[in-house]
C-alpha cells in the first residue's frame, strides 16, 4: 500500500504548480475577475497545450487518458492559483458528465472539442430551489424544447454550449440557441461567473438519459475539494509568511501561541482535507464501492476547513487581512462559493448519514 | 498511489489472520472487565503465545526476535489485531517504546540482558519520564542521579508512570549534570524496580481508576554499566523512545473508534429522543455522520503518515497532527455518545440500569485524558507551529 504520490503524479503537480504560478499569477487573476467572463482566450490556449483540457479524457477523443488522482492534483494546483475562468466548468464539469452519459458520437461531436481547447461549456443543473440533489429538478422537455430557469450556472456567459440535466434527460443547447436568455448572477467569487439561464421552447438535443450522472458529478464534486485544498494551502503560506515578518510588542506575531496554534490548525484541516481528497479520487478512479461516500467525506470536510482555515487567515491578517489588497479574502470568496456548489457540509453529512446510519435505504437514496 | 495491500502485504496479514484464528484466546471478554491486577498473568501468557508465532515485536529486527516489518506491516499487525478484539500485550511499553530504543541505542551486552525478557513478558518494564514539576516541559526535571564510585545514586519522583505497579525495570531519565543546560544534563539509566528506595505508588485518576503510578526514588543505587546510551545525552536518547509512541500503533485507532460509532448507531436507532428515534434526529444524524467521516479521514492522514515515513525513513513532526486528530476526535465523539444517551450517559458500571455497563460514562470522563496524555494538544501545536511551519519558538 502506497498513498503517496508516485513520480509521475508528483511531476504532474509540480509542473501544473510551476505553469499556474508563471501563467496566472495574483495580478493576473485580479485583472480577468474585473471582466464579465473571466476568460482569457491567450491562457486558454497555454492550458490546452499543457494537456489539461483533456487531462481525463480518452485520448480516443484527444484526451491524455490521466486517472482521477491526477485530476484532484491538477485541480489542486489551479485551486492554489485560484485559476479564473470556466475550466471547472468546461473540462470537468461538462467533459465529466459527457464522458460519462454520452454516445461514441455525441463525445467526437462535443467532448473532442473541449479537449482541443476549441471550446467552453458548462452544465445547467440547480434551479430556484437551489437544490443539489439531482432529485429535486422540475425542468422537463416538451417536443424536444426546454423551458424553465437554471440557477448558479457557472461561466454560462462565456459557453458555446450548455449542458442541461432535466428531469427526462441531459440536452445539449447551443449558447446562441432560440428562447436562451443567460445574465449573470452577482456572486461573492469574482473569479469564477455564476448565471441565471432562462430557456423559453428553445431546441435541445437530447444526449442521454440520467443514469450515469451521480457518476460525473462526483468527479466534479471532489475535483471541487481539491481546488479547496490548493486554496487552503495557498491561504496558509500567505498567513505563516505574514506571521513571521510582522511584529507587534517587538517580536513576530508568529512566535504568539494565539497566533500560532491557528496556524497550526489551518494546517491540521489542509492536511486532512487533502488526505480525504486524494482518497475520494483514488476511490473515484478503482470504482471503489465507497466511492460517493469518499467523495462525500472529502466535499463535507474541505467546505468546513476551507471556510475555517480563511476565517483564521484573516484573522491572523488582522487589519492588513481585511483590505481588498490583499489575496486571502479572494480565496475566501471562492471558498463560500465552492462551499455551497455540489452540496455543502450539511447536505453531504446527511448522505453519509443515509449510507451510515440508514444503510438499508441506501439504494433507494443513491442519486 | 495505490491503496491496495502489495503481495508481502497480503502474505504477512493472511499469515497473521490465519495464526490469529487459531491462537486469539476466546474469552477475552471474560477477563477484559476484572482488574488489571487480576487479569495480568492472562495477558503475559497471551504474549508469551504471540512470541511464540514471533509475533509479539513485528517492528522489530529479525536477528532480536522480531520480523523486521515494514511500517506498512506494523499497521496491518496492529489492525488484525483490533480485528479479532486481541488482548493487550503485558509488556506494551517494553515492547513498543523501550525495547526499540535499548536496540537503536543499548550496548551489545545490555540487548542481551534486557531485549529476551522484553519479548517473553518476564520482566515487565515502565517508563520514568514526567515528573510534578516537568509535564510539557519535559527537559526541565530535577530526578538527580549522583555518580558515587560505580554508581549512580538516584534521588528524585517520577509521575504518570504506567505499568508502575507491575514493572520490573524502569527506563529512567534523570538529570546527571545540574550546570549544563537543561536538555543537555540528562541521561537515561535502566533501573531494576526492586532496588532498594523505590517506592510506588497508586495515582488515582479522575475516572477512578489507577491506571498510573507514581513513582519514589530515595538514595537508589544505580550501576554506572546501566546507563542507555551516553551521560548526558539522556536527551536524545528519551526523543527516540518518544518517537516510537507516535508510530504505528495509532493503525489500531481507527477499528476501536469504528466500533464505537457502530456501536453508537446501533443505540441511536433504539434510543427514543423526543418521540423518535435519535438516528431520526437530524442533528443527531448530522454529528454521527461528521464523526464517522472524521474517523475516515484519520485513517487516510495516518496512511498517507505511513507513506511519508516510509519514503523518507524518519517519522516527521507531522506525527502531531494524528495526535491531535485522534484525541480530539475520541472528545467530539464521546460528545456525541452522551447526546444520544442523555440521562443514562451518567450512568457507572456498578449501575443496574446503565448502558453497556458504563462503557460511555467511563469513556466520557477517560477521554479527557487524551488531549493530555502523550504530549498535550497544546505541546502538539507548538511542534507544528514551530518544526512543520517554521515559525518562531513560542516558550
Amino acid at each position: 500500500m502506497q498513498f503517496g504520490l508516485s513520480e509521475s503524479q508528483e511531476f504532474l503537480k509540480d509542473s501544473a504548480r510551476k505553469f499556474f504560478a508563471g501563467e496566472c499569477p495574483s495580478a493576473e487573476v485580479r485583472r480577468l475577475m474585473e471582466t464579465d467572463t473571466a476568460y482569457d482566450a491567450d491562457l486558454w490556449s497555454k492550458l490546452t497545450e499543457q494537456g489539461y483540457t483533456g487531462i481525463i479524457f480518452p485520448e480516443e477523443y484527444g484526451g491524455v487518458g490521466l486517472g482521477k488522482v491526477e485530476l484532484m492534483l491538477l485541480m489542486e494546483e489551479a485551486g492554489r492559483a485560484l485559476l479564473p475562468g470556466p475550466f471547472f466548468s468546461t473540462v470537468v464539469l461538462a467533459g465529466s458528465v459527457l464522458d460519462a452519459v454520452a454516445t461514441r458520437a455525441h463525445k467526437k461531436q462535443y467532448l473532442a472539442p473541449i479537449c482541443r481547447g476549441e471550446v467552453r461549456a458548462t452544465v445547467a443543473l440547480v434551479e430556484d430551489s437551489a437544490n443539489w440533489d439531482l432529485k429535486s429538478i422540475e425542468m422537463n422537455a416538451t417536443n424536444g424544447k426546454l423551458t424553465g430557469e437554471k440557477f448558479f450556472v457557472p461561466d454560462a456567459t462565456i459557453a458555446d454550449f450548455l449542458i442541461v440535466v432535466a428531469r427526462d434527460g441531459v440536452f445539449v443547447v447551443n449558447s446562441k440557441a432560440r428562447g436562451l436568455k443567460i445574465s449573470p448572477m452577482h456572486g461573492m467569487d469574482l473569479t469564477r461567473k455564476l448565471c441565471v439561464v432562462e430557456f423559453s421552447d428553445t431546441p435541445a438535443e437530447k444526449i442521454a438519459v440520467n443514469s450515469g450522472l451521480s457518476r460525473a458529478f462526483d468527479i466534479a464534486t471532489a475535483a471541487l475539494a481539491a481546488e479547496l485544498v490548493g486554496g487552503m494551502q495557498r491561504t496558509l503560506d500567505i498567513t505563516v509568511e505574514y506571521a513571521k515578518t510582522r511584529k507587534q510588542f517587538g517580536k513576530p506575531i508568529g512566535m504568539f501561541q494565539a497566533v500560532q496554534h491557528q496556524c497550526a490548525d489551518m494546517y491540521l484541516e489542509t492536511e486532512s482535507s487533502r488526505s480525504a481528497v486524494y482518497y475520494a479520487g483514488w476511490a473515484l478512479e478503482e470504482n471503489s464501492p465507497d466511492a460517493s461516500t469518499a467523495v462525500s467525506i472529502a466535499k463535507m470536510y474541505a467546505s468546513d476547513a476551507a471556510r475555517t482555515v480563511g476565517n483564521r487567515g484573516i484573522q491572523i491578517h488582522g487589519g492588513m487581512g481585511f483590505t481588498w489588497e490583499n489575496d486571502v479574502h479572494l480565496y475566501y470568496r471562492r471558498a463560500k462559493a465552492s462551499e455551497t456548489a455540489f452540496g455543502d457540509a450539511t447536505f453531504h453529512r446527511e448522505r453519509i448519514a443515509s449510507t451510515v446510519i440508514d444503510s438499508a435505504t441506501i439504494s433507494a437514496k443513491s442519486a | 498511489m495505490d491503496l491496495n495491500l502489495t503481495a508481502e502485504e497480503l502474505a504477512f496479514r493472511d499469515e497473521l489472520r490465519s495464526w490469529l484464528a487459531s491462537h486469539v484466546p476466546k474469552d477475552w471478554d471474560a477477563w477484559r472487565e476484572k482488574p488489571i491486577e487480576e487479569s495480568f498473568p492472562y495477558l503475559r501468557s497471551w504474549q508469551r503465545k504471540l512470541q511464540e508465532g514471533r509475533w509479539a515485536a513485528v517492528s522489530w529486527p529479525k536477528e532480536y526476535g522480531g520480523r523486521s516489518a515494514t511500517l506498512m506491516q506494523q499497521a496491518i499487525f496492529w489492525e488484525e489485531m483490533a480485528r479479532v478484539e486481541a488482548p493487550p500485550m503485558a509488556n506494551s511499553l517494553g515492547l513498543g517504546l523501550i525495547g526499540p530504543t535499548i536496540i537503536a541505542c543499548g550496548t551489545e551486552a545490555q540487548k542481551k540482558r534486557y531485549i529476551p525478557k522484553i519479548l517473553s513478558a518476564e520482566e515487565i518494564w515502565c517508563q520514568g519520564f514526567s515528573e510534578p514539576n516537568a509535564g510539557s516541559d519535559l527537559a526541565g526535571l530535577q530526578t538527580e542521579a549522583r555518580l558515587d564510585g560505580d554508581h549512580y545514586i538516584v534521588n528524585g519522583q517520577k509521575v504518570w508512570t504506567s505499568y508502575g505497579w507491575v514493572g520490573d525495570w524502569c527506563e529512567l531519565v534523570v538529570r546527571t549534570d545540574a550546570t549544563a543546560a537543561k536538555h543537555k544534563g540528562l541521561t537515561v539509566l535502566l533501573v531494576d524496580m526492586k532496588s532498594s528506595g523505590v517506592e510506588v505508588h497508586p495515582l488515582r485518576q479522575m475516572t477512578g481508576e489507577s491506571e498510573f503510578n507514581e513513582l519514589f526514588f530515595r538514595d537508589v543505587r544505580v550501576p554506572a554499566e546501566n546507563i542507555l546510551g551516553k551521560v548526558n545525552d539522556g536527551w536524545n536518547v528519551a526523543m527516540s523512545t518518544l518517537m516510537y509512541e507516535r508510530g504505528s500503533y495509532g493503525a489500531r485507532l481507527h477499528l476501536i473508534f469504528k466500533r464505537y460509532i457502530t456501536r453508537l448507531i446501533e443505540l441511536a436507532r433504539t434510543t427514543d429522543r423526543n418521540g423518535r428515534p435519535a438516528a431520526k434526529d437530524p442533528l443527531i444524524r448530522q454529528k454521527l455522520a461528521q464523526c464517522s467521516a472524521e474517523i475516515e479521514i484519520m485513517r487516510f492522514n495516518q496512511m498517507r503518515a505511513f507513506s511519508r515515513i516510509t519514503a523518507t525513513g524518519v517519522p516527521g513532526p507531522e506525527g502531531s497532527i494524528q495526535k491531535i486528530f485522534w484525541s480530539e476526535l475520541n472528545q467530539r465523539l464521546q460528545q456525541i455518545a452522551q447526546e444520544i444517551l442523555g440521562s443514562y450517559g451518567q450512568l457507572l458500571g456498578g449501575d443496574p440500569h446503565a448502558i453497556d455497563k458504563g462503557l460511555w460514562s467511563y469513556a466520557y470522563l477517560r477521554t479527557r485524558g487524551n488531549t493530555i496524555e502523550a504530549g498535550t494538544s497544546e505541546v502538539q501545536r507548538n511542534i507544528i507551529g514551530h518544526f512543520v511551519l517554521g515559525l518562531p519558538r513560542s516558550y
